[in-house]
């Protein structure tokens, strides 16, 4: 096949990749936009194969085999809660095989380089990379493998930027003689700590950010071996991914009211004890017991459901929505109320959810429903906790100030279900659990929802 | 590469990202996941790269073995990425209230 064929079949798969996007634009489409994308990566990978430039299949069949098979594997096994951490491993497989390929084509290459192609080439290492690394320690610390809190030292910022200046110092010399194999590697190894490094410092609770700002790297990656090899479905594809995470990276920034500076850099959740423990509300927090609860859901009329990591934590997902559809049955209007940030990665809360079988319509973002937590009777917070601190309204001093978070507190009663008396992830007292029409029922969130719906049927 | 085709794929690039911002931004909360998991399976694209690498004409060398690597990846990255999105998309189901509990 021509090359001239291939570039046009790689056109096609472009906009297969566009038209499967687009078509997630609606929980209706979605299915059908997977299939398009997927048939556009199939053609694109045919194409490649009938390539002349590719005389051995041997080692590209059993390639396939073991990925596919590893891959599959993991997608048929994994747990939906764990889903952030599945999506931080295939980032990374994503950014490890960008790296590969330009280290293949640099090593492949003989007949000297232009700078261009070098400069791109070595782009892709490094990102490429550090995404690979990055993007295990996120899931390190996503599955607790790897301490959630940050992970910092004094001096942490100069080294890593010492680390860069580095590479780039490395970079220079290769650009200088491509043979020097000593500066090549060293860039790789560099790249492959850079990652190590950058990531640690940051809580276990900011990795919705991390993941997806790994997601549009491992694009970037893909996009830089796009212009080394001259290959534009890389190119286009590589900047699809790139958007595409950034646009979530900034919808999780701006969902927390912090800059992505302050995430990558501000070791956020990082405990000052002397401040949490001085700081903290006045007044007791009030433990109910599973009797009461189901007495003020019986007699309320409207339900909000507000979930967050805890629920996942305890995979509560499908107790909570038999709970929601007996309320319904009973008459309540049950909605769902899911913060930006909630659970581990965008959008994880919705996707628990609809493995519960909850209908998507069911589900609110936080500005549609916002104003409603004023008109309803009840709202039943499930192991979320930053996202609904009135502390994020009304207290400057609050480290989380700022953040856009639900009205729970405005609605008649808000029922608090939490593990314990402690305070959450970044150590931030949360003045819900003192209010007056707060009723905490403490305990893990699966066998407590499971008691109250128990109740409710007696 | 020429200066010419530099220019061409900076100009690909651009717009495609222009293009792909437009679209993505129509993508709701709901579907953020699959979103990731759809936009990570398609950055296994880089798959492209690592079937000419690991077919190269002079096959079992450095850069053969290195393209292998680069293969397998992306082959967890395309493969996983696109079964596991499919498998959450599926999930997503809207139901006439009140039919089943």
């Amino acid at each position: 096949m021509s090359i001239h064929v291939i570039n046009l079949i790689y056109l096609i798969a472009a906009s297969l990749f566009m038209l499967g996007i687009k078509n997630l634009s609606s929980p209706a489409t979605a299915k059908l936009g997977n299939k398009l994308s997927m048939s556009g990566m199939a053609v694109a990978i045919a194409a490649t194969l009938a390539s002349p430039d590719i005389s051995g299949f041997t080692l590209i069949i059993i390639g396939i085999a073991i990925g596919a098979a590893i891959g599959g594997y993991a997608a048929i096994k994994v747990e939906m809660t764990a889903m952030p951490e599945m999506v931080a491993l295939f980032n990374g497989c994503g950014g490890a095989a960008s790296a590969l390929v330009a280290v293949a084509e640099f090593q492949g290459t003989t007949t000297g380089f232009e700078s261009f192609t070098l400069i791109t080439l070595l782009l892709s290492i490094i990102i490429g990379g550090l995404t690979f690394t990055g993007s295990l320690i996120a899931f390190g610390k996503l599955q607790g493998i790897v301490s959630t809190r940050p992970i910092t030292y004094p001096g942490q910022q100069v080294v890593n930027a010492g680390i860069v200046a580095l590479t780039l110092l490395l970079a220079w010399l290769v650009f200088q003689d491509p043979a020097n194999a000593f500066a090549f590697f060293g860039i790789v190894v560099l790249a492959l700590g850079l990652g190590v490094l950058a990531v640690i410092p940051i809580g276990g609770a900011d990795m919705p950010v991390i993941v997806s700002l790994l997601n549009s790297y491992s694009g970037l990656a893909v996009s830089m071996t796009g212009f080394a090899l001259n290959n534009n479905a890389l190119i286009i594809v590589g900047s699809l991914v790139g958007a595409s995470g950034l646009f979530l990276t900034k919808i999780m920034c701006d969902a927390m009211n912090r800059s992505l500076a302050n995430v990558l850099f501000g070791a956020f959740g990082k405990v000052d004890d002397s401040v949490a423990a001085s700081e903290g509300p006045t007044g007791t927090m009030k433990g109910f017991e599973v009797d009461e609860v189901a007495m003020v859901l019986e007699s309320a009329s409207s339900l909000i459901i507000v979930p967050g990591y805890g629920m996942a934590a305890a995979q509560a997902q499908h107790v909570t929505r038999e709970l929601g559809d007996y309320l319904s049955e009973e008459g309540l209007e049950v909605r769902y109320a899911i913060h930006s940030v909630a659970g581990r990665m965008p959008g994880h809360m919705n996707v628990l959810l609809a493995e519960a079988d909850v209908s998507y319509d069911q589900l609110f973002a936080m500005e549609d429903i916002n104003d409603d937590f004023a008109n309803t009777d009840v709202v039943l917070v499930i192991g979320a906790n930053d996202v609904v601190n009135p502390a994020a309204k009304t207290n400057p001093g609050s480290p989380i100030y700022g953040m856009p978070v639900l009205d729970v507190e405005k609605a008649r009663t808000v029922i608090v279900l939490k593990r314990s008396m402690n305070v959450g992830f970044a150590g931030i007292e949360n003045e819900l659990f003192y209010m007056d029409n707060t009723m905490m029922l403490f305990g893990d969130a699966k066998s407590s929802l499971q008691k109250v719906l128990s109740a409710l049927k007696e | 590469m020429d200066t010419g085709t530099i220019i061409v794929g900076l100009t690909i690039f651009v717009l495609a990202c222009f293009a792909g911002a437009e679209l993505i931004s129509r993508v709701p909360q709901t579907l953020h996941t699959p979103l990731m998991s759809a936009s990570n399976a398609i950055s296994g694209i880089a798959i492209l790269g690592a079937l000419l690498a690991a077919g190269s004409p002079e096959s079992f060398n450095s850069v053969s073995l290195i393209g292998f690597l680069a293969v397998i990846f992306a082959s967890i990255n395309v493969v996983g990425g696109y079964m596991v999105t499919d498998r959450m998309l599926q999930m997503f189901k809207k139901k006439t209230r009140k039919k089943k509990g």
